[in-house]
């Protein structure tokens, strides 16, 4: 029954299956849950599950359909492009090491603007509030994006408040919203992509995910991470002087590093081949995953980009990153390849190769 | 920079020359062997370490992963005490998403059942603490590995007098899995990669069956890639010159006695059952531990009332032949079409240690390879 000429025969016939039965899930992908559960947060397959199946088929236009980190239209008035971008903040807990919730909800949306290649205008705030929550956290979290907003010269110029009862909320989340404008000249897409591209990461990997999950799980673990809260546009532009045709980039949040490559890989029909030996990890980062059985590229980051750029670019936009502060320890990791179509491989450090997929189910839910 | 007792065990060179040596030792011969460990299984695939391997050797997947052995029934129960109001049910996060008849712990979280995910059955003894007021159930799954530390934490409910805490009983015991395994016919195993952290508890006593009764060689194993390496050119020296015995490549670690504290205190608090299913492989005598009589006041069993019935896995589900060992994952007519991480049916496709798991997130490029060439006449020749 295990004999030799079924496993040359079928394994084939098998990995057919498999191949049309995964065009048929990327098709549709099917909602088969009743409820929302938290994976559907989670950025992993489940979210995306959500999005495609229920959220864009309702809203269904040419600008959300491309589900980019932010709508790009044109202005009613002149010829610049206007960069339009929402995100919701839940993390718990509030305050972590590197940051809190409300430096997270600034640098969160500049970011989403920064990698669609806009320049951030200026943001809104909405919170909702616990009824109960102590007026000294409020004001802490609110003077936490007072700051990161004037570091990062970006106004916030209008909110919203709304208080809960109590239990209805956990404390208080926050939305921000962003406008930007695109300069001319610049564009991103991903399906510029080619193979031969260079991938980089503009440094050490996992950091946020990892300090929040420690501040948060009191796991014990006697390791100094903090979060790597910060605004990109800054980095974006330096980037983008130096490598004008890049191709695109992203902020790999939710899900990691892994889960930013496999949606680019689905979205070109391309592959992508990480170099595991290349890419950044804190040594603190490395010892809690190993310990908790977690890949750090599957962990949140929010002060990190990836960015895909040309070969003959690619020595030009790591010394870009490299001089910025924010990507000193920048690092070319991998590249883009023609096959096998759609997947993230990755080449482990003795020199095996496997698949880097992405994140299913939820190790760290509640992390921004 | 270099992490101490990691990347030490993951040099490039000295990875080379154990794959060197095993080609050298194997001398195309087919060998098959088991990692009995889903551990094992993880970072076999996790590494990629299936390509510094000759074809000649085969390794092919045990039972030793606590979650895939739980039978669907175990789920049923857990679920149903998990929706008894008053209840905080804290499980480890890989049961969560294990499909039972009626979904999965995670559906009965989103459906208004109150369970939490904790790395340490201690945690749920703080949960325990906080809420005074309602019952605190701990999912207790694991081989010797966890066992231990199932039963440290009933000693300290008892010793500060707990009374809203009790713990779900699904610890299970290695070696008469192995023994199962063994007497299955058709299986062809020519010798044993064995189970590290369970030995780093029972010690390497507890195997000497395997050479004595079934002439096959054993050897307990670290998780790093040159240790599963290392350990198959221990085997291998086996074969080629004699005599079959246990050795222990991970040293380090384990002790040839065990843990002897860790032994008694599973014996002061737990006790074999008479028999028990194990997912796939059906019911095994004396392969499962309950909680002795005098810790009823702790066992969640005695105090909730459960379905208790036996539910048959899913028709198309192969779990069973999986966890044997008796065929590879991507043989089971769902593997990566009906049955993904995202949509398990079976629950070798939910725990990182399962070998459906590790075949479908890390090895389905591998699986490419070997398709495209048996697909073509260089490969079938």
């Amino acid at each position: 029954m295990t004999g030799g000429s079924r496993t040359e025969s079928s394994l084939p016939a098998q990995l057919g299956r498999m191949e049309r039965a995964r065009i048929v899930r990327d098709g549709t992908p099917r909602l088969r849950d009743e409820h929302v559960t938290l994976s559907h947060g989670s950025g992993g397959k489940s979210s995306h599950a959500l999005i495609e199946s229920l959220i864009l088929p309702a809203f269904r236009n040419p600008l959300l359909d491309s589900v980019a980190d932010a709508a790009i239209f044109s202005s009613a008035v002149g010829s610049e492009r206007i960069a339009l971008t929402t995100d919701s903040y839940v993390v718990s807990p509030l305050f972590f090491p590197g940051g809190d919730i409300g430096k997270l909800a600034v640098h969160g949306t500049i970011n989403d603007l920064a990698v669609s290649g806009a320049r951030p205008l200026a943001l809104s705030v909405g919170l909702i509030l616990e009824e109960g929550l102590d007026m000294a956290i409020l004001r802490r979290v609110v003077d936490s994006m007072a700051t990161a907003a004037t570091a990062a010269g970006i106004p916030i110029v209008t909110g919203d408040t709304k208080v809960v009862h109590r239990g209805k909320a956990d404390q208080l989340f926050i939305n921000t919203s962003g406008v930007g404008v695109l300069d001319a000249g610049v564009h991103l897409a991903v399906e510029d992509v080619r193979p031969g591209d260079v991938v980089l990461v503009s440094g050490y990997v996992g950091d946020h995910g990892m300090a929040v999950m420690l501040a948060r799980e009191a796991l014990e673990l006697d390791a100094a991470i903090e979060s790597d809260s910060a605004p990109l546009h800054r980095l974006v532009t330096a980037l983008l002087a130096a490598a004008p045709n890049t191709r695109v980039i992203k902020d790999p949040t939710r899900g990691g590093v892994a889960s930013t490559l496999n949606e680019i890989a689905a979205r070109t029909r391309l592959a992508i081949v990480v170099d595991e030996e290349l890419v950044p990890v804190r040594q603190a980062v490395r010892g809690a995953c190993e310990i908790l059985g977690l890949d750090p590229l599957h962990i949140a980051n929010e002060g990190k980009l990836v960015a895909i750029v040309p070969p003959e670019q690619s020595a030009d936009a790591l010394r870009a990153l490299r001089g910025h502060a924010l990507g000193a320890d920048a690092a070319i990791v991998g590249k883009v390849l023609a096959e096998p179509e759609g997947m993230v491989l990755l080449r482990t450090g003795i020199g095996g190769s496997r698949v880097l997929d992405m994140l299913v189910g939820d190790p760290l839910p509640r992390i921004c | 920079m270099t992490m101490r007792f990691v990347d030490e065990y993951r040099q490039p060179g000295g990875i080379a020359r154990l794959s060197a040596e095993i080609v050298r030792l194997s001398h195309g011969k087919r060998v098959k062997l088991m990692e009995v460990c889903g551990g094992h299984t993880h970072a076999i695939y996790k590494h990629g370490l299936q390509d510094l391997l000759p074809e000649n050797v085969e390794l092919v997947h045990g039972p030793g992963c606590p979650v895939c052995v739980i039978p669907m029934g175990r789920i049923d129960d857990a679920i149903a005490m998990a929706r008894v109001p008053g209840v905080i049910f804290a499980t480890y996060g890989d049961m969560m998403r294990v499909p039972s008849s009626t979904g999965s712990l995670i559906d009965a979280k989103a459906d208004g059942a109150d369970v939490r995910f904790i790395y340490s059955p201690l945690d749920a003894l703080t949960l325990a603490r906080k809420h005074p007021d309602r019952e605190v159930v701990f999912f207790a799954v694991g081989f010797e590995t966890t066992a231990p530390s199932t039963a440290a934490t009933l000693l300290r409910a008892r010793g500060e007098g707990l009374k809203n805490f009790s713990v779900f009983c699904n610890h299970v015991t290695i070696i008469p899995a192995i023994k199962a395994i063994l007497d299955s016919p058709g299986m062809g195993l020519d010798g044993f990669i064995g189970p590290g952290h369970v030995s780093t508890i029972i010690g390497l006593g507890p195997f000497e069956f395997i050479p004595r009764d079934y002439g096959l060689p054993i050897v307990v194993s670290g998780f790093e890639p040159s240790d599963i390496l290392q350990s198959v050119v221990m085997i291998l020296r086996q074969r080629a010159g004699g005599p079959m015995r246990v050795e222990n490549q991970y040293a380090r670690v384990v002790r040839d006695g065990g843990n002897r504290r860790a032994m008694e205190m599973l014996a002061e608090t737990m006790m074999l059952r008479p028999f028990f299913e194990w997912r796939g492989l059906g019911f095994i005598s004396q392969s499962a531990l309950a909680l002795r009589p005098d810790f009823a006041e702790f066992d969640a069993e005695v105090r909730f009332t459960v379905p208790n019935v036996r539910v048959t896995d899913p028709k198309a589900c192969q779990c069973g032949e999986v966890l044997k060992g008796a065929i590879k994952p991507w043989q089971c007519k769902v593997f990566g079409t009906a049955c993904t991480p995202e949509t398990p049916i079976g629950s070798c496709m939910v725990s990182p240690e399962g070998a459906c798991a590790a075949y479908y997130n890390y090895g389905r490029y591998s699986l490419m390879r070997q398709g495209a060439a048996a697909a073509t006449p260089a490969g079938t020749a």
